[in-house]
């Protein structure tokens, strides 16, 4: 899933270096995510994994890293982690 | 100590006095804050272990609008810099500087200012070009094209910057900096139509300092989780004071007029009853800002929200509308004689300092802000707090 992940990241979140060299506890704000790309890169994972961020997970601790986006998704929809 | 509020009317009477002149003129309302700090309010909003007196937001935001019911320029500033002050409570309390540095604005009453804009950045204060330079404990900074309101009055400066020379544009700190630390280059006078004694200038600032001041949290994190909701609430708890200020003088205008004229309702009263209602709109609004902050406050899962952003963006734009149209009322209300600028009824002042509202962070911004987040966030229809 982190492929998948670090795909749209670079497509959506717009940051200054490519997902390829941040390690996927490193934070993704320090690192250039606005909130502005934060919900861009919120709505491709929904298209990408077929799946809806519940209220509760629309907080900046949940798109922090990439280890915590993992962990929303595979929260939502388990067989994810195998794609 | 006289309560927060009684102090907060002693600064409201002396900022009475001078506002006329601090429009005029354009200059900072030096007797107003002088009277702050005599009245040790600068430090109200820190916790009583750094010397203040521990004051709630709630509190904070009265006195505020107490004090923008005589002058919004003097009352500004004051919200300004608790806004900064909070930034330090929130984010400064386990480091050792900043807590001394607490202790410091409690003894000393310092006014500290903000730097948080920066030319060529367009408005955006979540990113820096301007770069933090360390070298060893010890580091530099200039900033270019920065406003910062009564800056050549202000004993401090809460400033931000990129991380490193080589961090990306929104990886930002703030640092604190004491006027003997840093340097102002005027590179804009400020004269505007409104707000005349915030004296906004823009300036070039250079520094030097120990790493040590530099707050342990991201600016991003700050931004997100203090600074914006505590901006939107007090600037709203100015714009309240002036409104209120406005709609005051508008019913002493109709009820001179209903007593000249014994048994008759004048023409005007239907207005001040509308504009009653406005203002408690105003009011409620500025009220549920707070409600919402304390208890987003208990839970860090809240205060990172998305709904808690939008929550707080809502209060100011709809805050910023309501003033220009309350006051807007008043003046049809008071006519010729709330237009004229010398008369007890003037409402021409409270209508310039109003129209700044809408665009300190443009609404269409913030509007734009708001439009991306419901883009995910699914607005919450209950009534229950």
């Amino acid at each position: 899933m982190l492929d998948t992940l670090r795909q749209l990241i670079d497509k959506h979140a717009r940051l200054p270096v490519q997902a390829a060299t941040l390690g996927s506890g490193q934070d993704l704000y320090a690192a250039g995510l606005t909130s502005f790309a934060a919900v861009q890169l919120m709505l491709a994972l929904e298209e990408a994994f077929d799946i809806e961020f519940p209220e509760r997970m629309l907080n900046r601790r949940s798109f922090a890293t990439m280890d915590s986006i993992v962990a929303c998704i595979t929260e939502l929809r388990p067989q994810a982690l195998a794609s | 100590m006289s309560s927060l509020v009684a102090r907060a009317q002693l600064v409201g009477a002396v900022a009475a006095q001078y506002c006329e002149h601090v429009d005029k003129e354009g200059r900072f309302p030096s007797e107003a804050v002088r009277a702050m700090k005599e009245a040790r309010l600068l430090s109200a909003f820190i916790p009583r272990e750094f010397g203040g007196e521990g004051a709630e937001l709630s509190e904070i935001a009265e006195v505020v609008s107490i004090i923008s019911q005589a002058c919004a320029s003097a009352g500004m500033t004051y919200a300004m810099h608790q806004i900064k002050v909070s930034s330090l409570i929130s984010h400064g309390d386990r480091a050792e500087w900043h807590q001394e540095f607490m202790r410091r604005i409690s003894r000393e009453q310092l006014l500290v200012a903000s730097a948080t804009t920066e030319g060529g950045v367009g408005g955006n204060l979540r990113n820096s070009i301007c770069a933090i330079e360390r070298s060893g404990d010890r580091f530099t900074l200039v900033k270019d094209g920065t406003c910062i309101s009564y800056g050549r009055d202000a004993d401090a400066i809460l400033i931000t910057a990129r991380s490193a020379p080589d961090a990306p544009a929104s990886d930002q700190v703030m640092a604190v900096v004491s006027k003997d630390q840093y340097k102002l280059e005027l590179t804009g006078a400020w004269d505007a139509m409104g707000m005349r004694g915030t004296c906004s200038d823009n300036f070039k600032f250079s520094a030097e300092g120990d790493v040590a001041q530099i707050l342990p949290n991201d600016f991003g994190e700050i931004a997100a989780k203090s600074m914006l909701a505590i901006c939107h609430i007090l600037w709203s708890a100015v714009w309240y004071g002036i409104a209120s200020s406005a709609v005051s003088r508008a019913q002493s205008f109709v009820r001179a007029e209903a007593r000249r004229n014994p048994g008759q309702t004048p023409p005007g009263a239907l207005r001040v009853a509308e504009a009653a209602n406005m203002l408690q709109l105003m009011r409620s609004n500025t009220i549920a800002g707070l409600t919402r902050f304390a208890q987003a406050k208990l839970n860090d899962d809240d205060l990172g929200s998305v709904g808690f952003i939008v929550a707080m963006n809502n209060i100011k734009i709809g805050a910023s509308r309501m003033v220009v149209d309350i006051i807007n009322h008043a003046l049809l209300i008071t006519g010729i004689n709330g237009y004229r600028n010398n008369t007890p009824y003037s409402v021409g002042r409270h209508m310039r300092d109003a129209l700044s509202a809408q665009i300190m962070i443009s609404n269409d911004r913030i509007f734009g802000n708001v439009a991306n987040l419901l883009l995910m966030h699914r607005l919450d229809p209950s009534l229950a707090a």
